[in-house]
């Protein structure tokens, strides 16, 4: 096992590499940051001289190992329109996004799991067959939209819940929450479940069929056979066999929704580092979009390296066949 | 022993609905299993062997169900039981083998865990005598250092291995019928024997009723005390095995001993039975079996062969094959 959770760290490790390639590609790419830097009054000698300052004159290798030695400290250099270290900007917005995240991921996977099972368990019933035709909205409506809708309906109509922002937030040490103040909470409410409805109907649909496929599996015909209680044949016996596949699918679904954070941040203008990639693409601050590109990519690989390490409490078969080797 | 069989299965019917027209994958059929009794049931595929043993558990996958006929254990009806009051008879009072070992038993819960589970779900124990009674089930179909292999996952075992696994959950209760669905198809020759002398010995040690569904003839005449042959969802002969393999009545069950390449009979070329089973959606008119027969006659073609309680009770054939005619076949 050890072997294996050291192999796949050496390649999460060679991921980071790559998406650190792009995200250092992009400074060259969108122009010289020279001319940014410098104002129309410049010569000839103030860019060499700048160049040289900034190491701009080194061979691509050497550049790429220098942002990458600093990326690992955490410096990702100055805003370009903030003019701050770009790590304090992210450090200031990640408790937002984060908050939200968790609070829809949790969402989506208690109740995707949940309701998945209840619609294959009663698969005939009609209750569940209105929750899988509701589920097709979910699945098929945009992000966005479900998110104006959500406004229109609890912010414009019935004016319930605010329509933007975090609410009153509470500065613990750096971290600020919106959990503990009653507006934070309200405030997370719209945005959480736009987030978390698409990766919910999603588990919810996954679990259905997987749950349905072990049902027909000859050691659930077995434990019927052996008077094993109902009860403990969804949830003891199929359970757990279904999770197998799910926890794949769901861990990358968790990735994704720190990424579609973009788009519900913008809908709510929730003071994230999704609002905050959007306003960098805007002003083309390559810093911020770089910095941003990498924290993701640092998620989503470590979101990855979890989802794997799960299989190996949850299957056993995993735990010999890779460090003994044998079947 | 009282004179009660363990299991009756009295006019058996099974039908399912499809959309073009009813199937009977059991028609008619009765039988006794006796307690330390062995039935072996043999038959091709789709001939009704493994729906039998599924109806008689409560098992039927829908749209399969029982529509007439009634099957009694130890002298109580429990065709018409649903729910909870089945349930607790499963297990308890009549286990099941399944072919595949490998897939019968749940590959993320230890051994113990399954074992333990079943014990605790029908006796009256705690978890450390359910334990206790879980590794002597172990033992008891030949699990080698029992007290540590408890604690293994299926997929620690090699195939025949597993099949004794099983079958310790299938009798860890202490049911008093056993119902064996194909248990050696899916094992090694030399596993199936070691298996089919394990259920042999459990059947005469605790004097448990077991029957044999199986399309292996050889199985049969190792293990059985008696055999019930099936065609087409009737049962075409039923009597004592030596009887019916070596002196059979049914032309169906002849066909099958001729093609059958039994130590016993010596190096005789194998015959085949001419055509094959004919699918539960087309039966032919008459008895099932005689566009295949070679004694096939007008009755025959015209009548539904008769069950056995309305001729000799042996085989279900309006002209039943005599010693002359056997050997000239």
């Amino acid at each position: 096992m050890l072997a294996y959770i050291i192999r796949r760290m050496a390649q999460s490790i060679l991921v980071l590499f790559v998406v650190g390639l792009v995200a250092f590609s992009m400074f060259r790419f969108v122009g010289d940051p020279i001319d940014n830097m410098l104002g129309q009054e410049r010569t000839q000698a103030d860019i060499e001289r700048l160049r040289e300052q900034l190491g701009l004159d080194q061979p691509f290798v050497v550049q790429y190992w220098r942002f990458l030695e600093q990326a690992v400290q955490g410096n990702f250099g100055l805003s370009y329109r903030q003019g701050r270290p770009v790590a304090d900007i992210l450090i200031e917005r990640l408790p937002a996004t984060l908050e939200l995240a968790v609070v829809s991921g949790l969402m989506a996977l208690v109740g995707g799991i949940a309701l998945g099972i209840f619609t294959a368990i009663w698969r005939r019933g009609v209750s569940a067959n209105v929750i899988m035709t509701l589920s097709l909205v979910g699945v098929s409506l945009p992000t966005f939209l479900i998110g104006i809708l959500l406004i229109y309906l609890f912010s414009v109509e019935l004016g319930w819940l605010p329509s933007f922002g975090r609410g009153e937030v509470t500065d613990l040490g750096g971290w600020t929450t919106g959990f503990l103040t009653e507006s934070g909470l309200k405030a997370l409410i719209l945005p959480a479940f736009t987030l978390g409805l698409y990766q919910m109907t999603l588990i919810m649909r996954l679990v259905r069929t997987e749950m349905l496929e072990v049902l027909r599996m000859d050691y659930i015909r077995f434990a019927r056979a052996r008077g094993i209680r109902e009860k403990s044949i969804n949830f003891r016996h199929a359970l757990k066999n279904t999770l197998v596949p799910v926890i794949t699918i769901t861990g990358l679904q968790l990735g994704s929704i720190i990424a579609f954070a973009i788009i519900t941040e913008t809908v709510f203008q929730w003071p994230g580092v999704g609002l905050l990639f959007i306003n960098a693409i805007q002003f083309v601050d390559i810093p911020v979009m770089a910095a941003y590109l990498m924290l993701i990519s640092v998620m989503f690989v470590g979101i990855n390296l979890i989802v794997d390490m799960l299989y190996f409490v949850i299957d056993p078969r995993l735990r010999v066949d890779r460090t003994q080797g044998g079947h | 022993m009282t004179d009660t069989p363990v299991l009756s299965v009295r006019d058996l019917v099974v039908e399912i609905p499809t959309r073009h027209g009813v199937l009977r994958p059991v028609d008619h059929v009765s039988y006794d299993i006796r307690a330390g009794e062995i039935l072996g049931v043999v038959g091709e595929s789709g001939a009704g062997k493994s729906m039998g043993g599924n109806a008689v558990i409560g098992l039927l996958d829908r749209p399969a169900r029982i529509v007439a006929g009634e099957v009694l254990l130890s002298g109580q009806p429990i065709h018409d039981l649903t729910g909870d009051a089945i349930r607790r008879l499963r297990g308890k009072k009549m286990g099941m083998i399944f072919q595949d070992p490998l897939t019968s038993l749940n590959p993320l819960l230890t051994i113990g865990e399954q074992l333990t589970e079943t014990i605790l779900e029908h006796l009256d124990v705690g978890q450390t005598e359910a334990r206790k009674r879980a590794i002597a089930a172990l033992e008891e179909v030949g699990i080698p250092a029992a007290a540590q292999r408890i604690n293994s996952y299926p997929h620690e075992f090699s195939g025949g291995m597993r099949q004794r696994v099983v079958i310790a959950l299938a009798l860890c209760a202490e049911p008093d019928l056993v119902i064996a669905d194909e248990p050696t198809t899916a094992l090694d020759v030399s596993v199936q024997a070691q298996i089919v002398a394990l259920l042999k010995r459990l059947c005469r040690d605790r004097g448990v009723a077991v029957m044999l569904v199986t399309h292996d003839m050889g199985v049969i005449a190792e293990a059985a005390d008696r055999v019930a042959v099936m065609y087409a969802g009737r049962l075409a002969e039923l009597g004592p095995v030596r009887e019916v393999l070596t002196n059979a009545r049914h032309p169906y069950t002849a066909g099958l001993m001729a093609s059958t390449p039994l130590a016993s009979q010596g190096r005789k070329r194998l015959r085949q039975i001419p055509g094959a089973m004919p699918r539960l959606g087309a039966l032919p008119s008459g008895c099932a079996f005689h566009p295949r027969c070679e004694f096939a006659q007008d009755q025959c073609r015209a009548e539904p062969g008769p069950t056995l309680d309305r001729c000799d009770g042996r085989a279900a054939c309006w002209f039943p094959l005599t010693t002359d005619q056997k050997v000239s076949a």
